[in-house]
């Protein structure tokens, strides 16, 4: 368990993919199964048991320590996990003296004078107590110290923190391992789990006590994905981390079958899970260079629904019972958030598509669809008010048939019919886009409503390119499929707040906060309506930097406070995909994925934009879903 | 002795030692500790910047102390001074002071101040735990034990430092495209990192921020042994990969950074064990090395000096104060300000050049 609590300690400060990789490899290496296996099912969510209630926590540490000393730490600290983690009392004997006041065993003094003084001295008395006279012997002994770096002893405190600590570990039983804690608590009861964490308390250190509570609690929020723990793994045994991903639903923790694989032990693990997840194709993004070197007849065009990307499989299990999985396009079972959709999937197969919030046969914007995401409830209100909808875009398996590796022009074929069979309201076939030349998509892109998508093409987020003949393939292939994004909505703003970067970019001003103009209290002012850490080349960031170190006018911690008047400051075009009412921000807006799009060092700050432009862009998308 | 004080037989603690603007002042002897604004005569605990100031009519500390400051302020930094070893007894006024080993830094000491039947231990910043580059923390039976309480939570807990620079030199191992920055306070700190990498076995150069350079070379000719050092200006970038340089943590965010491959910044301080100060600053690395007694540190201390009353100052005075009076001691905090991280105020040195 320390070990695992190091590595997560690690990650946690860790702002670099990169690097987090290399941690988790080097994990994965030197720690034995199934402890490897465990923290692999940690890291990828892949655990399951019932996860202890922060009330649980505060009870077990306000029972053994003192209540003003528990405030004052959890203030200072602000995380209970962490406060508790920090101040729980080492052992029992250590616990009742340095928390409920009772004599300490004398630490033994054993060297220098004053340790010697010590031992000699009287009991103590209350204030004003006389101060023991000094023999001759002892004050010589003073006078004959040179300097301190001279003599023997020099460099050990009257107490020996290391000795002392390794004592206690010997003295106690070990440390729980991961396998110890992860298999305990999958068969603990509720009234054993108080006991049980008192125990493995006790027997870890700071960081393994953290990261125990962390576990325990189900609040681990390290930045680390399933994707990147499987890639890590994948690493271990210089292998595909697709190949992981295809055999991942057929695997379970502590999954020694896949390190045996990994480590060239043994054969590669065999999915047998009626209903896998097949890693996603994705696109690349088109430049306008591109296109001279394209021929148009090559591909099909469809349009790129804003909605969220997913993989639709049905299956058969031994028993012969159907089996109907959703995943995201990282290979995350999101089935339990939209239970509507599972009867329409009665044949097997595997539907790579988009899913929608569709009311009355339009398709809603993905503000509305947001509302369907991340409930721990599906409730039979929101299933009635947001209905899901699958737009189907391509059939990767049908039956026992694999047709990855079929040209797209024949997967498309048999997608059609395979939609047409299951003759579901829910379930419909991605439309086309009839083009015959660059020109004709330009015009299609810049109008979708005329060009097909009719009333829903708000809901389209631009076009897609699909070579005829390309065939299904893991990852982002080079040449295959190409995204077109709508032209992103633009508003200049000015930069308010700077903030230093993470890793490489930890000594750049690289985070702005940016506002556009209202008019409040005081007359014209800023508000803050977003921030953007990229978008701009390195050679931009570098003058953004060297501007945000000349105009600081005040520093809150880590934020400077940019100068941000009418005719001083910083212009910035920034781009973004839609805009939301939150009641988080002060602006009442809050942007989708905005950027950085250009410095406008030509601008004077009084002519950027202003909040009523923003608050008409959100009607327009408001008029939509309404 | 002076005959106007010989009839009376009780002295009440704070007629010994009292706070004042400038710091803790003793009447009967004539002389202020740590005085944070010149005074006519100053005792000086140890060399961090906010105990020891210049402009004092007359200093008495120890000989590294005064070192140090003639090292951070120039040879006028006092009027006079005078150097005082480790034991020996002085008599100042109506008072007899002594110097003990604080186990801070090089130099440091903790003053017992006598008068009468009363003792009185002004500890300075204090550490029990293992240090090789300074003498060991002594303990003091005394009346009134004046601690620090820097660390004065039980959240802190500082554990075994090398196991601290295992997690750095792991880090080193791991990474080995990548420079290792190490914040560390330039006095003292610094060079106990680089001691204690060295006692880890590592021997390859260790590199200086210009701003440590001094300071670690006067550590040096102390004997203190820290093995090739080697200045980091002017090192080519590519060069620095796998390499481990020290700096002020001021200058670990800073521009100057730029001149290292990919850096890992470690921050080396008691305060890196609370994971939100850390990632305040900004820190991949946290290393929780500090030169202030722990939580532990501090409630042993005060328990095993014998002492019925205690006065709690810089940090967090509320729970440590909290502690001796559950624990039946006489304790109050005293209000004296100007104490903190001594690097944590300053500004970043501009120049790698400045001392800082």
């Amino acid at each position: 368990m320390n070990r695992f609590a190091e590595l997560l300690d690690r990650l946690a400060y860790e702002p670099g993919r990169n690097n987090k990789l290399r941690l988790i490899t080097s994990y994965f290496r030197e720690v034995e199964d199934p402890d490897r296996g465990y923290a692999l099912a940690a890291l990828t969510g892949a655990l399951s048991f019932k996860h202890a209630k922060p009330g649980l926590i505060r009870d077990l540490i306000t029972d053994r320590t003192d209540p003003v000393l528990f405030a004052l730490s959890y203030d200072y600290v602000g995380d209970l996990s962490e406060t508790v983690a920090l101040m729980w009392p080492k052992t029992a004997i250590d616990r009742e003296v340095s928390l409920l006041g009772h004599p300490s065993p004398r630490p033994s003094p054993t060297r220098g004078e004053g340790a010697a003084l010590s031992s000699a001295r009287p009991p103590r008395k209350k204030s004003k107590a006389v101060m023991a006279p000094l023999s001759q012997e002892s004050a010589a002994t003073l006078l004959s110290i040179p300097s301190p770096l001279v003599g023997e002893g020099w460099g050990e405190g009257y107490r020996e923190h290391s000795g002392h600590d390794h004592q206690r570990r010997h003295n106690n039983p070990p440390p729980p391992t991961l396998t110890d804690v992860v298999t305990t608590l999958r068969t603990l009861g509720k009234t054993e789990l108080p006991k049980q964490l008192t125990r493995w308390l006790d027997e870890l250190d700071e960081t393994g006590r953290w990261a125990l509570l962390k576990l325990v609690t189900g609040a681990m929020r390290i930045g680390i994905s399933a994707r990147l723990a499987k890639t890590a793994a994948a690493e271990l045994g210089d292998k595909d981390p697709h190949e992981i991903e295809l055999m991942w639903p057929g695997l379970a923790p502590p999954y020694l079958d896949l390190f045996a694989w990994l480590e060239g032990r043994a054969e590669k693990p065999v999915n047998l899970d009626p209903a896998p997840f097949r890693p996603v194709m994705l696109a690349h993004a088109i430049e306008n260079t591109d296109f001279a070197g394209l021929d148009a007849g090559d591909f099909i065009a469809e349009w790129k629904w804003d909605g969220i990307r997913v993989q639709a499989v049905s299956g058969r299990d031994e028993r012969g019972d159907r089996l109907v999985r959703l995943y995201s396009r990282s290979g995350e079972d999101i089935t339990k958030s939209f239970p509507d959709l599972l009867s329409a999937l009665h044949l097997p197969g595997a539907i790579d598509g988009e899913l929608l919030v569709v009311r009355d046969g339009r398709v809603q914007s993905f503000n509305v669809l947001q509302q369907r995401l991340n409930r721990k409830v599906v409730s039979p209100k929101l299933i009635k008010d947001y209905p899901i909808h699958l737009r189907a875009y391509d059939l990767l398996g049908e039956g026992n048939k694999d047709l990855r590796g079929l040209p797209f022009t024949e997967r498309r074929k048999l997608l059609e019919a395979f939609v047409t069979e299951l003759d579901d309201p829910r379930i419909d076939l991605s439309p086309t886009i009839a083009f015959d030349s660059w020109d004709a998509l330009t015009a299609a892109r810049k109008n979708p409503a005329d060009a097909g998508a009719g009333e829903d093409a708000e809901a389209v987020e631009g076009v897609m390119l699909k070579r005829r003949d390309a065939p299904y393939l893991p990852g982002r292939p080079k040449g295959q499929w190409w995204k077109w994004k709508r032209d992103p909505h633009i508003i200049d703003a000015v930069l308010m707040y700077a903030q230093r970067g993470h890793g490489k970019r930890s000594s750049y001003y690289s985070d702005y906060t940016f506002g556009v103009w209202t008019t409040g209290e005081d007359g014209e002012q800023l508000v803050p309506v977003g921030k953007a850490y990229f978008g701009f080349t390195d050679e931009e960031l570098l003058q953004i930097d060297r501007f945000v170190r000349r105009n600081t006018t005040e520093k809150f911690g880590p934020v400077r406070h940019v100068v941000h008047e009418p005719d001083q400051g910083l212009v910035l075009e920034v781009a973004f995909e839609g805009l939301q009412r939150s009641p988080r921000h002060k602006s009442g807006v809050a942007m989708r994925f905005p950027r950085v799009n250009r410095l406008r060092w030509d601008k004077p700050p009084r002519e950027a934009d202003r909040l009523e432009t923003l608050e008409r862009m959100l009607k327009a998308d408001q008029a939509i879903e309404a | 002795m002076n005959l106007t004080l010989d009839y009376i037989t009780e002295m009440r603690p704070q007629d010994i030692l009292m706070p004042v603007a400038a710091g803790l002042c003793c009447k009967p002897g004539g002389f202020h500790i740590d005085p944070v604004r010149p005074v006519e005569r100053a005792v000086i605990t140890h060399g961090h910047s906010d105990h020891a100031r210049p402009g004092h009519g007359a200093v008495l500390a120890t000989q590294e102390t005064l070192d140090m400051m003639r090292l951070r302020y120039g040879d006028h930094f006092a009027g006079r001074t005078q150097a005082i070893r480790y034991g020996e007894p002085i008599k100042l006024g109506d008072v007899t002071i002594k110097f003990h080993p604080a186990g801070h830094v090089l130099g440091s000491a903790q003053i017992a101040v006598s008068c009468k039947d009363t003792c009185i231990v002004a500890s300075g910043d204090y550490k029990d735990a293992p240090d090789p580059t300074c003498a060991p923390f002594e303990l003091v039976p005394c009346d009134v034990f004046i601690t620090e309480a820097t660390f004065g939570l039980p959240v802190f807990r500082h554990g075994d430092a090398s196991d601290e620079i295992r997690k750095l030199l792991a880090s080193v191992a791991l990474f080995p495209e990548r420079a290792h920055l190490v914040g560390a306070y330039s006095l003292g700190k610094a060079q106990r990192v680089i001691a204690l990498i060295r006692k880890a076995g590592y021997d390859a150069p260790i590199y200086l921020h210009g701003a440590m350079e001094k300071i670690t070379r006067y550590y040096e000719s102390r004997g203190v042994a820290l093995g090739d050092l080697r200045r980091v200006k002017g090192m080519k970038k590519a060069d620095l990969a796998g390499t481990i340089t020290l700096a002020p943590p001021s200058a670990t965010s800073d521009i100057w950074t730029r001149r290292f491959p990919d850096p890992v910044t470690a921050f080396a301080s008691g305060w890196m064990r609370v994971r939100a100060r850390a990632r305040q600053r900004g820190v991949e690395l946290p290393l929780v090395i500090s030169d202030h007694a722990d939580w532990d540190g501090l409630t042993a201390t005060i328990d095993a000096t014998g002492a019925g009353e205690v006065w709690v100052t810089h940090g967090q005075e509320d729970a440590l104060v909290h502690w001796c009076t559950a624990k039946g001691l006489t304790a109050r905090p005293l209000d004296l300000v100007g104490y903190g991280d001594e690097d944590e105020a300053d500004a970043v040195p501009a120049n790698e050049d400045a001392e800082a």
